[in-house]
């Protein structure tokens, strides 16, 4: 029963896909003609994976649907500024002195600028973005989830959980027992332990929302390098701050190794303490990396249906479109074992290197 | 590249954001469901330790019992083979202390018939020397009437004298 009710799910899913493709493939027919560019499917699936000011829902024939986002900014010349991001119109125009930059070898493309004496200086801008906003909407979720989590846990003191408290009691245990009490150790875990639950359900759940296709998910939160930083920041920091005396040791003075490797060259100190450094950089690349070539091969087999249909036309787009729609939906798949695999990394190897700071000699 | 490059803003609301998830979630979410599974955990774990108790309990209210039903067979054992032991010892003291006064009245007995008997053979000793000395009387007197007899006699007992 379920079983079947699943998979006209899928079908059903599957069927919007296709017409989803096809309104995007009518708009980019019309850019063809309009700007005489050649159908580029590498800046489209570009497009879908960047921050950008507004949120595009889609495109019906030549009417854009998308939300406008506020744009903060504080500019050294003229102060700050607020105004939503449709007074671009998509980047057409420039509001003010301020406009998105242009160019194909510009740095700043996509940004906005603000023109100076003819030159173009980023201003400093907090405006919300699309993926600002995708943040805010899951932590809303996540926030909405988990208190009406914890105060189910409080109605039903004591008993069997029920429901979506169910669901997520495995993971939260998963984490407790495998993650931080195997990794740091049974005496300092619960000191680490709201930090690995908190990531781990932050990352897991944002990557959740980016396989959704529609708004409010679908935005490439987990594959933003600025989200994955901060993350790692967050790992390093606390690191950092937690390493006793014998992690620094470790250190400036591995105990075990030969003393030339550390005398007149220090070269292992040289090595370990980069490796403070790299152990975050490696979880930031890590993360951003995964879930950003998840979205980019995703979104890469749906645009071989308009690479046929450019090609051979409109059969062709829809014949391919019956192996593009399997395979992302393969992919889709996949990208939902990979966003919790992730997020488990994350978490483990925050965990790990969480122990190794805090881990008493022997 | 525009992809790998960090951007002020989202670091800027990022940062913020995920603060608020930290402090939010470990106030409001995790500091509950953890307590509570704590507790839950110990209330099972408790629970499942009280059940081993009351099993050991069990257990040894059972042997307990049994080890007081055997004392209480031994007991009875004891009893029985003690008093099976005063009866023999009884009936061996018995038989003993029979023995012992059969013993003494057959002595006595015998005693008494053998001072009877004595007395009697002596009786019958001084009966029959009484007796034999009439006997020798009447036969003295029988015999000696004649003078020939008489010398008779002197004579042989003359011979007999054999004078040496």
């Amino acid at each position: 029963m379920s079983h079947s009710s699943k998979l006209i799910r899928v079908i059903f899913l599957s069927f919007f896909a296709v017409l989803f493709s096809s309104a995007v493939y009518a708009q980019h027919n019309d850019k063809v003609e309009e700007t005489d560019k050649k159908f580029n499917p590498g800046e489209l699936i570009m497009e879908h994976v960047s921050d950008a000011y507004s949120w595009h829902i889609m495109t019906v024939g030549e009417h854009h649907i998308e939300i406008p986002l506020p744009v903060i900014l504080y500019s050294k010349y003229s102060g700050f500024h607020v105004f939503m991001s449709s007074k671009f119109h998509y980047g057409q125009k420039s509001y003010k002195n301020f406009k998105l930059a242009e160019g194909k070898e510009n740095p700043l493309k996509g940004k906005i600028v603000e023109s100076v004496n003819g030159k173009d200086i980023r201003p400093i801008d907090i405006s919300i973005t699309k993926n600002t906003l995708s943040l805010f909407i899951s932590i809303i979720l996540i926030f909405w989830l988990f208190i009406s989590i914890a105060k189910s846990y409080k109605k039903r003191r004591g008993k069997a959980p029920k429901g979506i408290q169910s669901a997520i009691e495995p993971l939260i245990i998963f984490i407790r027992d495998d993650v931080a009490k195997s990794s740091i150790g049974e005496k300092k875990y619960m000191k680490y332990l709201p930090y690995l639950l908190s990531i781990f359900f932050f990352i897991f759940f944002n990557n959740l929302f980016g396989i959704i296709p529609i708004f409010p998910g679908g935005a490439n939160l987990m594959g933003n390098i600025t989200i994955t930083m901060v993350l790692a920041l967050f790992t390093f920091i606390i690191t950092t701050f937690s390493g006793n005396k014998h992690y620094w040791i470790d250190i400036f003075n591995t105990p075990g190794v030969p003393w030339w490797l550390k005398l007149p060259i220090p070269l292992l100190p040289f090595v370990e303490f980069t490796g403070i450094f790299i152990k975050p950089f490696v979880l930031m690349i890590r993360l951003f990396a995964n879930m950003l070539a998840g979205h980019i091969v995703a979104l890469g087999f749906f645009m071989l249906i308009f690479i046929f249909g450019a090609m051979g036309g409109a059969i062709a787009g829809y014949g391919g479109a019956i192996f593009s729609v399997a395979f992302t939906v393969f992919l889709s798949l996949l990208e939902l074992l990979v966003a919790f695999i992730q997020a488990y990394v994350f978490t483990l190897l925050s965990a790990l290197y969480f122990g190794m700071a805090t881990e008493e000699h022997h | 590249m525009g992809l790998v490059t960090p951007d002020f803003g989202l670091i800027f609301w990022m940062t913020i954001s995920f603060l608020l998830v930290l402090f939010i979630l470990k106030k409001y979410a995790w500091k509950p469901i953890l307590k509570m599974l704590k507790e839950r955990e110990d209330s099972i774990d408790e629970a499942l330790k009280s059940a081993e108790l009351a099993k050991d309990e069990m257990a040894r209210l059972k042997s307990d019992n049994e080890k007081i039903m055997q004392e209480a067979r031994g007991e009875r054992e004891k009893l029985l083979r003690d008093a099976r032991e005063v009866k023999d010892k009884i009936l061996a003291d018995a038989k003993v202390e029979a023995k012992i006064e059969g013993d003494k009245m057959i002595n006595s007995a015998k005693a008494q018939i053998e001072s009877e008997k004595l007395a009697a053979l002596t009786e019958i000793k001084e009966q029959v020397v009484s007796l034999s000395i009439d006997i020798a009387e009447k036969i003295i007197k029988d015999s000696l009437d004649s003078d020939k007899k008489q010398k008779e006699y002197t004579n042989k007992l003359l011979k007999d004298i054999d004078l040496n």
